[in-house]
């Protein structure tokens, strides 16, 4: 028998862990269940965001980390696929949806499918004419185009009269997927699905890396310059990685909308895109299983710094969150540049020193 | 910095997107029938944004001369000079207001300052052998720490901070013909004025000024005649400090400060001193009016809830026909 690479042997665990977990959370065999047997740790809710972001930040990762241009706005297109699945799905007579249409169990889905098609392709056009900036100025547009997402969203959109965002408050009632008559729901369903797309989406990653784009990103990340003397059509390949990111992203956000049930604009701020890109460097930015180990570690440490630090500072709570983003993500990055990943694998390139500033 | 030989605004193209801005608002306004007294009103509010937009954008430049870095903390400082004016002018010293409110905004001040110099050194000084990506982000990383501390230290409700003159939370106002204007105002066009004057006055006539200016020159050759770099980064971050906290200190009466106020206003200095081609002190200050002046105009005729939209549109507009940007020989492969 031909043995598996490491990656697939990787992918199967995952694979297998996740359906134990989907097995053990639907069954309870003889009371137990996952946060038993975490001490509260945890839960299919931490391990369902967990997948959601993991599908994220497999694009993230190829933009930073393979194709070394920054995003500090990636939450924006996140809250476009949410939003598109909201609003399509609740707000169907605002915009003129019949009733038998929204009402088919397929529409949520076709919606999910449209958001990411829309989302994608509106990146490919923003991303040909961003990405030809760099460093600095890419950081500030990207972050620029999460804030004026942001505002998009909170302001209805500019349209106040259809009310199509609920405005501070966002949308509620979104209702859960099912597949024809089947409802994947409760939870342990939910969580299955999710994974599946989590892992389909880290296949895609690793297969995306070993093509000729993946080489190409590469090549880019090195040197764009030398790059194209090679023939590499960088401009295109950036808004094509781009492009995916967001699909991915928007991908994501319709998952968590059907997920959460409600979704409000403060999801997807500029906070929650440092979020990512802390998970992203936590996780090792330049590698595809960075991704879900980013996405866990992250969540898992939000999850203690919430429950057992309370007991030892009492009267804190979210505040405490962000600076131990700020603070983690510039030790991480001092530290630790190659993340999670590089400790658990290792063959990826280190970081390009760069010119000092000083 | 004043001696810069290149034009103040980057380039000749300025001078065709920005006029065309203007006239494609100023007729797009003419849909609410706004007249000469709503322009007037709209170009005066503007300057005031606008002033306000210089000093953070001149801490934007100071620091990217000397170090070659934005500084994407610059918000932060913006954040912290309110909010620790109004901590401190919030005690019950025995103290004359006027005095008590003056002796907070000092400590501010130099508070700021000492944050400025500590995120030098402990964040900014440490990485200065990363890539650029790395930089970017432990620059953001100290902002969101920054925020987040505040939030923990004030939580997330507005504060006042009470108008210079009449040392309340109402303004007194003025007119001059149809247009009003605040008091307050005049205050924040003196102190940018007067801070203006004093950074040119530092970077011209001042041995330590003339160090800085040569780091920005060329790093490397002000090292070999003895310029200490470090030092001169320490003393740029505690500079655009300063400069952030007394823009936030003297808009504070405006705008009801909270925690999370200096992203958006961090972004606007941003784009006000890319617009002046970020290297250039009198570019930045044409910048930040002119973006002061577009934004309220835009603000006006579009809702006002799209008013902190503009800053971006401009940026990519900018970005869009200096596709590098606009300092010459700036950092080349986005790694």
């Amino acid at each position: 028998m031909k043995r598996l690479s490491s990656s697939t042997r990787a992918f199967l665990l995952a694979a297998a862990l996740m359906v134990a977990i989907g097995w053990l959370e639907g069954a309870r065999p003889g009371g137990l269940s996952l946060p038993r047997l975490t001490a509260g740790l945890v839960t299919l809710d931490l391990l369902i965001r967990a997948g959601v972001f993991t599908i994220i930040l497999v694009g993230l990762n190829l933009l930073m980390g393979y194709a070394g241009q920054v995003s500090l706005g990636q939450a924006a297109f996140y809250g476009m696929g949410a939003f598109f699945s909201a609003i399509l799905t609740v707000k169907t007579r605002n915009v003129g949806i019949p009733p038998a249409l929204a009402g088919a169990w397929w529409w949520p889905w076709l919606v999910m499918g449209l958001g990411a098609v829309m989302v994608g392709g509106l990146a490919y056009l923003i991303g040909w004419v961003i990405l030809r900036l760099r460093g600095h100025y890419l950081a500030m547009a990207t972050l620029g185009l999460g804030i004026a997402v942001f505002i998009v969203l909170r302001e209805n959109l500019g349209l106040p009269r259809l009310d199509l965002t609920g405005g501070f408050d966002g949308v509620v009632g979104i209702p859960r997927l099912r597949v024809g008559a089947y409802p994947l729901w409760p939870v342990h369903r939910y969580f299955l699905l999710v994974w599946a797309v989590a892992l389909a989406t880290v296949a895609l990653g690793l297969n995306i890396v070993d093509s000729r784009l993946g080489r190409a990103l590469r090549a880019i990340h090195h040197s764009q310059l030398a790059a194209e003397t090679l023939g590499v059509d960088a401009p295109r390949y950036k808004a094509q990685i781009f492009a995916t990111s967001a699909a991915l992203a928007s991908l994501a956000g319709s998952l968590y909308a059907h997920f959460q049930a409600a979704v409000v604009p403060a999801t997807f701020g500029f906070v929650p895109s440092l979020e990512l890109v802390l998970m992203s460097a936590v996780g090792g930015m330049a590698s595809i299983w960075g991704a879900p180990l980013g996405a866990l570690a992250v969540l898992l440490l939000e999850e203690l710094l919430r429950t057992r630090l309370r007991l030892i500072l009492p009267g804190t709570g979210g505040e405490l969150e962000a600076v131990a983003f700020g603070l983690l993500l510039i030790l991480v990055l001092l530290f630790w540049p190659r993340g999670l990943a590089g400790r658990v694998s290792g063959p990826l390139r280190r970081p390009t020193p760069a010119r000092g500033a000083g | 910095m004043p001696s810069s030989r290149r034009s103040p605004l980057a380039g000749q193209w300025l001078g065709g997107v920005v006029p065309l801005l203007a006239v494609g608002l100023v007729l797009w306004g003419r849909r609410h029938g706004f007249g000469p007294t709503e322009y007037l009103q709209f170009l005066v509010d503007g300057l005031q944004a606008g002033a306000i937009y210089t000093l953070v954008a001149l801490g934007f430049v100071v620091v990217h001369r000397v170090t070659g870095i934005i500084n994407f903390a610059q918000g932060a400082f913006v954040m912290l000079g309110p909010m620790v004016t109004i901590t401190i002018y919030g005690r019950d010293w025995p103290l004359p207001p006027a005095a008590r409110l003056l002796l907070a905004a000092a400590v501010a001040v130099g508070l700021t300052a000492v944050v400025g110099v500590a995120v030098y050194r402990l964040a900014v000084h440490p990485a200065r052998g990363a890539s650029l990506l790395t930089k970017i982000m432990i620059t953001v990383g100290v902002y969101v720490a920054l925020q987040g501390m505040a939030l923990l230290l004030w939580g997330p409700r507005s504060y006042v901070l009470p108008a210079f003159s009449t040392l309340q939370m109402a303004d007194r106002t003025f007119a001059l013909g149809d247009v009003l204007f605040k008091v307050q105002s005049l205050w924040i066009w003196a102190t940018t004025g007067v801070a203006v004057a004093l950074l040119t006055l530092f970077f011209e006539r001042t041995m330590l000024g003339k160090a800085m200016r040569a780091c920005a020159a060329d790093r490397l050759a002000a090292r070999l005649v003895g310029v200490r770099v470090d030092a001169m980064a320490a003393v740029a971050f505690a500079l655009a400090a300063v400069l952030g906290a007394v823009a936030g200190i003297v808009v504070g009466p405006l705008t009801r400060p909270t925690y999370d106020m200096g992203l958006e206003i961090g972004l606007k200095g941003f784009v006000a001193a890319v617009m002046g081609g970020l290297v250039s002190f009198q570019g930045a200050v044409v910048g930040a009016l002119l973006l002061g002046v577009l934004e309220t105009l835009w603000a006006g005729v579009t809702l006002a809830g799209f008013r902190d939209l503009f800053a971006f549109v401009v940026l990519i507009l900018l970005l869009l026909v200096r596709p590098h940007g606009f300092a010459g020989g700036e950092e080349g492969e986005g790694s």
